[in-house]
């Protein structure tokens, strides 16, 4: 039984998500441990409900029986009693709430529950903008806001798609014109009006309105002109300005800025070259040191080899042999004469002294 | 809708480069080729952006829908 059971739980848990739901409400009991437990009917049906105590300190107010509410509720199987019930976080009297305001809340639900608000949905925005896409209305002050705000600050290419912001068409065009944005290979886009009351910023609480921003394929800025209330189309668009100047001035450098921040850079790209020709200067002329010292030895060997070389040659000489007394005889033709053989009785020959030659003959025997 | 005038400002791109420029030339360790070649790179970058974001101007255009669903830009005054 228990595996016929799980398998009822499983299916009536996961029928649907959170929905509102309109009934009567009847039978409240408020159990000592701040749980509240009461019945919803309407002419066909009725259903048990409960609300968990977490829920229920929440609630301002306590509904008498035969009060019409809405409640934000979930089905749930309560296996232990075999019974369907649902399970509520939200309790409204239909009296204390308008249309708009059940409108709006049940928009936010269907938002939220498609993950629309979710912070990792949100994208940075671009550094320096080229084309920026503008959703807005031709007729507004809200375009000679962002147009003087962005001359001011940036030469970006503004691609104005004009929309209709408030009245019967405004939800419609606004998604067409959303839709547009997609084309025009835009950076950034922002879609806004000005201030307004309560009624007049009501289409950017339109759920079509909302998930045509959620479609945009580039980082959307919602400037809907209003400090307190806060739209749906803020909450789902990335980033959130309170007027249409605060929008440009959140997506538009300051040229003066930029232009000041290229001249540092170029100034430090200066700066670092000739440090860098400094260090390179340095290590040449240490080098430079090196190498003179490195010659100068080499000079300082050769000689010392030069001068050694010197005295062995000179001691090699003949002259020193001569120095000593000896000389040197030579034939006709300059040959040395070593050999008494040589010596031809009558034969003249040249006798090499230190200072010079003497011409002589060998005596007739 | 294509080819506007005054158009790319490629900023993002070359203000990246022109910091990596930076960071290479305040380190040690390139040889004075590398850092010439780097530095003027560099000038060139800054020279051209400078330019293009001195003279460009803010431009705005209505995007208009023809029947066919063709879009096109037209210029407007604010």
């Amino acid at each position: 039984m228990s595996q016929v059971v799980g398998a009822l739980k499983q299916a009536i848990d996961g029928a649907m998500g959170q929905v509102w739901i309109k009934g009567e409400l009847t039978d409240l009991k408020v159990h000592s441990a701040g749980h509240w437990y009461f019945s919803l009917r309407d002419a066909d049906a009725q259903i048990r409900c409960v609300i968990w105590k977490s829920n229920a300190q929440r609630l301002r107010t306590r509904p008498t029986d035969g009060t019409e509410v809405f409640i934000l509720a979930r089905p749930d199987f309560w296996a232990e009693r075999g019974d369907v019930r649902l399970s509520a976080v939200q309790l409204l009297p239909t009296a204390a709430l308008g249309d708009k305001e059940l409108e709006l809340q049940r928009t936010r639900e269907a938002l939220a529950r498609d993950g629309l608000f979710d912070p990792s949905r949100k994208r940075p925005l671009p550094r320096f903008p080229r084309r920026v896409a503008l959703v807005t209305s031709l007729e507004g002050a809200a375009l000679h806001d962002f147009v003087t705000v962005a001359r001011g600050r940036w030469p970006a290419h503004l691609l104005v798609v004009g929309s209709k912001v408030q009245g019967d068409q405004a939800a419609r065009e606004l998604v067409r014109a959303l839709g547009l944005v997609n084309r025009l290979r835009a950076d950034v886009c922002v879609v806004g009006r000005g201030g307004g009351s309560r009624d007049d910023l009501a289409v950017f609480n339109v759920e079509a309105v909302c998930r045509a921003i959620a479609a945009v394929t580039v980082p959307v800025v919602a400037a809907v002109g209003h400090q307190t209330d806060v739209t749906l189309a803020d909450l789902v668009a990335d980033h959130r300005a309170a007027t249409p100047s605060a929008a440009m001035e959140l997506i538009l450098p300051e040229r003066a800025e930029v232009l000041a921040r290229m001249n540092g850079l170029g100034a430090r790209m200066a700066g670092g070259l000739s440090r860098r020709t400094r260090v390179i200067e340095e290590r040449l002329f240490r080098a430079e040191d090196r190498l003179e010292g490195a010659v100068s030895a080499r000079i300082r060997d050769d000689q010392e080899r030069l001068s050694l070389l010197g005295a062995q040659l000179e001691a090699l000489s003949p002259l020193r042999v001569l120095a000593r007394g000896y000389a040197v005889a030579t034939g006709p033709a300059g040959k040395v004469l070593r050999r008494r053989g040589q010596f031809k009785p009558g034969a003249g020959f040249t006798l090499r002294v230190v200072d010079g030659e003497v011409p002589a003959r060998v005596e007739e025997s | 809708m294509s080819g506007t005038p005054g158009e790319p400002l490629r900023l993002a791109a070359a203000l990246r480069r022109l910091e990596e420029i930076v960071r290479s030339l305040e380190a040690e360790d390139t040889d004075l080729d590398q850092g010439l070649a780097l530095f003027e790179e560099g000038v060139g970058l800054l020279r051209e952006a400078r330019s293009r974001l001195e003279t460009a101007e803010l431009k705005v255009q209505q995007v208009l829908q023809d029947a066919a669903g063709d879009l096109r830009a037209a210029d407007l005054d604010v």
